[in-house]
């Protein structure tokens, strides 16, 4: 497969999850924005958020330290100055499967075109940040579409693997960063001491992550805030499991493997290791955010190394 | 751009005869359309941009924000040939490109056709169409132009005259394919009641054509399409062809020249390619022999070429045979190279280089278009019967002091075909552009792309101008 090729449709997975993470992690700050007695969090809560998502100083050198929950939504969701805003995500993922739509199947290439069209077309209009929960159901339920597209229209090539990968990288990245968000709203309650944990917000959190029922069914635990990382950390049969999408990239790595990349599969297995044999239980909540942080920089790591070892990135340095 | 004089009689149309009856081919679908109401057809119409939209069947728009790609207008009346029309007209094109191809080969070796007088060298080497690089180089087959796009257009009593030969990079095979399956999707009982030639196996012919140029000795040839990349205007098609042929879509920068081959990069490192069927300009294809600030290209390509070790099709040079000072001697070329009377004509062409063709000319500017040779895109031109005194005036300096730089044509009624416009069915100019291949032999996928000039009167069916497409039927006896 030609490295360019390869490139467009590896950033075609990363930019389509990005944009159904980003959709999920706007879901969880939206609603628990609108609980009772939330208000005086609101703005550390979106601060904390932005600053993860790495956007706060972007946000901040537009809007200031006014954190309104409607004009960051907006920022998230709409604004099309922001590059990582959904709206620029899902055009980000259109623009990858139009420079590969020979390679993709045509079904694939409808798919996220009609979903950019859609969103370009009413994004303005019908959906605002008002109505914001509507418009992540509704990118959600684009998400589904497209995977279920994916799934079975695309040939089991080189392609789909580096789809493969990209989506697994991104979904990684993503819901770490949804964990550590939710972290580090806690580590900050309104009364600036540690609080006990209120599991309504973590219990958001698995609604948002389609993996209440999943937590219900799977797991006797209570819902805190170390039970629902571990769960989200370290279930293998859990959809947007670290664990899983470790294991994916793994996996698909293995299938594109090339005289170069042995390194690089090397690092993807001690990621899927950590995650198949770790444990938080030694580390406490206090640690989790490091681990999370440390699976966060692991992920970036493969993203470079597959850039260049597949991708024709140049190295820099 | 011009109108027709209120006068002249009115054009040819290809589904009613002057006194209003249907002509056999139309028979059956004249019959379909008068019972089927105009809501119905509305609506029909609505569902095909929308499915035009959301399949990305669009051409870029430079300067217009991503995403923006617009839809060439699509209409659902089809034009319809019987099979005697395009055996007679498939039987001309086929002897047009075998002579232009001749022709391309002749002025690249021998130069029997400048010796023999017909054609004036420094029409040839003054040309700048006229590659020298292509000087004493054998190309696979002795094939230049390996896909041809041939404008037809009807006039007068229907007769058939080519306009214009595309032998560079002619585009527009994609949408002659995409509304036949647009058309199959929003009628299909309309296939059922007529006998529809099949045109879904260009992909497969294109394909097998351009392997059959592969250099000599290359078992099982790689063969790619050149794009300039997503940004130009038809990238649509270019992407289209790679995937229905099957075969990879590259930019310049995905190949690259080593050891005198040509390589792409892929995710496995280096792969050969044989045949680039290339949708660049030749200025754009090498900087190393071209333009040298062209970043489209492949710096090396042509070395890798004139060695043997690459096909590019069309090849290098084509331009000097569809030149609009070149296109009045096509006929001779059939006569010369082939040994036979063209079976199709060109449109009557006044050469002012030709002392008595400018005298007629000069005599007769308000009837006559009047094209500048090398220009494109409708400047440099006259339309006589339009023009204002002045605007002849000031053509007929330009004439005089370089003759040699133009032609003189009849203004042509170009034929019309009924069209669902806003008012309803209504006549509108069209033209035709049958996708000519050659290789082993020469094959043709019945029909072609029909162009119609959606405004009333218009004779302009470019898409740039508003112009649109038709289906064109091929019937079967």
């Amino acid at each position: 497969m030609l490295s360019r090729t390869a490139d467009h449709v590896y950033w075609l997975g990363r930019y389509a999850e990005r944009a159904e993470n980003l959709a999920r992690t706007l879901d969880v700050q939206y609603r628990l924005s609108l609980l009772p007695g939330q208000s005086p969090a609101e703005g550390i809560g979106w601060a904390r958020a932005l600053s993860i998502l790495r956007l706060n100083s972007q946000y901040t050198a537009r809007f200031g330290e006014d954190y309104e929950t409607h004009r960051v939504i907006d920022f998230l969701a709409f604004d099309r100055e922001n590059a990582s805003s959904i709206l620029n995500c899902l055009r980000a993922a259109r623009e990858n499967a139009r420079a590969v739509r020979g390679t993709i199947s045509s079904e694939m290439w409808e798919t996220f075109n009609s979903t950019w069209l859609e969103a370009r077309a009413t994004a303005p209009s019908r959906f605002t940040a008002r109505n914001v929960a509507e418009f992540i159901e509704w990118v959600k339920y684009r998400a589904h579409l497209a995977r279920g597209v994916v799934l079975g229209s695309m040939l089991r090539d080189e392609g789909y693997h580096f789809m493969q990968m990209g989506t697994f990288l991104e979904r990684a990245d993503g819901v770490a960063r949804l964990l550590r968000i939710r972290l580090a709203c806690e580590a900050t309650a309104p009364t600036g001491e540690p609080v006990t944990h209120d599991y309504l917000p973590w219990t958001v959190l698995l609604r948002a992550l389609s993996a209440y029922e999943i937590f219900r069914r799977v797991s006797r635990d209570q819902v805190t805030p170390l039970h629902v990382v571990e769960f989200c950390a370290f279930r293998p049969d859990v959809p947007r499991s670290l664990l899983r999408s470790a294991a994916l990239v793994f996996d698909n790595l293995g299938s594109v493997a090339n005289t170069q990349s042995a390194e690089t599969q090397r690092r993807a297995g001690v990621l899927h290791s950590m995650l198949r044999f770790g444990t938080l239980g030694a580390l406490g909540a206090g640690g989790a955010d490091a681990f999370l942080e440390d699976v966060m920089a692991r992920a970036w790591d493969l993203n470079d190394r597959i850039g260049r070892d597949f991708l024709g990135h140049v190295v820099p340095g | 751009m011009h109108r027709r004089h209120q006068a002249d009689p009115p054009p040819y149309d290809e589904m009613y005869t002057a006194d209003g009856r249907v002509r056999p081919p139309y028979s059956v679908y004249a019959g379909w359309l008068t019972r089927e109401p105009e809501d119905a057809l509305r609506q029909k119409r609505a569902e095909a941009d929308s499915l035009f939209h959301r399949v990305g069947i669009t051409f870029a728009v430079y300067g217009e924000e991503d995403g923006n790609e617009r839809l060439i207008p699509f209409d659902i009346v089809p034009r319809i040939l019987s099979a005697d029309e395009w055996r007679r007209l498939a039987a001309g094109l086929r002897q047009r490109v075998k002579a232009l191809n001749a022709f391309i080969a002749d002025i690249y070796h021998g130069h029997e056709i400048l010796r023999a007088g017909i054609i004036s060298p420094e029409q040839i080497i003054c040309n700048p169409q006229y590659r020298p690089e292509m000087q004493g180089l054998d190309v696979p087959g002795g094939i230049y132009a390996h896909i041809a796009g041939i404008d037809v257009v009807r006039a007068g009593q229907g007769e058939f005259y080519v306009l214009e030969d595309n032998l560079r990079v002619p585009s527009g095979v994609s949408y002659m394919l995409e509304d036949r399956k647009m058309m199959m999707r929003l009628f299909p009982e309309l296939f059922a009641l007529n006998r529809v030639a099949p045109v879904e196996h260009y992909p497969d012919r294109l394909l097998e054509n351009l392997r059959s140029a592969a250099p000599a000795g290359v078992a099982d040839p790689v063969v790619v399409v050149l794009t300039p990349g997503a940004h130009n205007s038809a990238y649509f098609e270019h992407a289209f062809l790679a995937q229905q042929m099957g075969v990879e879509l590259v930019e310049g920068a995905d190949l690259f020249v080593r050891d005198g081959f040509v390589f792409m990069r892929t995710t496995r490192g280096p792969q050969r390619v044989d045949v680039v069927y290339r949708r660049i300009d030749d200025d754009f294809l090498d900087p190393l022999v071209f333009r040298s600030d062209s970043a489209l290209g492949v710096p090396g390509l042509m070395s890798a070429y004139r060695a043997g070790r690459v096909t590019v099709a069309n090849a290098i040079g084509t331009g000097i045979a569809d030149d609009k000072s070149i296109y009045p001697y096509v006929p001779d070329m059939v006569r010369f190279y082939l040994g036979e009377e063209p079976l199709l004509a060109n449109v009557p062409t006044r050469v002012l280089r030709r002392p008595d063709d400018l005298a007629y000319t000069l005599a007769h500017l308000d009837e006559l278009v009047v094209k500048e040779v090398h220009g494109a895109g409708g400047y440099g031109m006259l339309v006589g019967p339009t023009a204002s005194a002045a605007e002849r005036e000031d053509f007929r300096l330009r004439i005089l002091a370089a003759p040699e730089k133009y032609i003189a044509q009849p203004t042509l009624a170009l034929s019309t075909c009924p069209t669902f416009v806003e008012q309803g069915i209504a006549p509108r100019h069209i033209d035709l552009r049958p996708f000519v291949l050659s290789g082993k032999d020469v094959s043709i996928v019945p029909g072609g792309l029909t162009r119609v000039a959606l405004r009333a009167g218009s004779l302009v069916v470019n898409s740039s101008q508003g112009g649109g497409t038709k289906d064109t039927w091929v019937l079967e006896d």
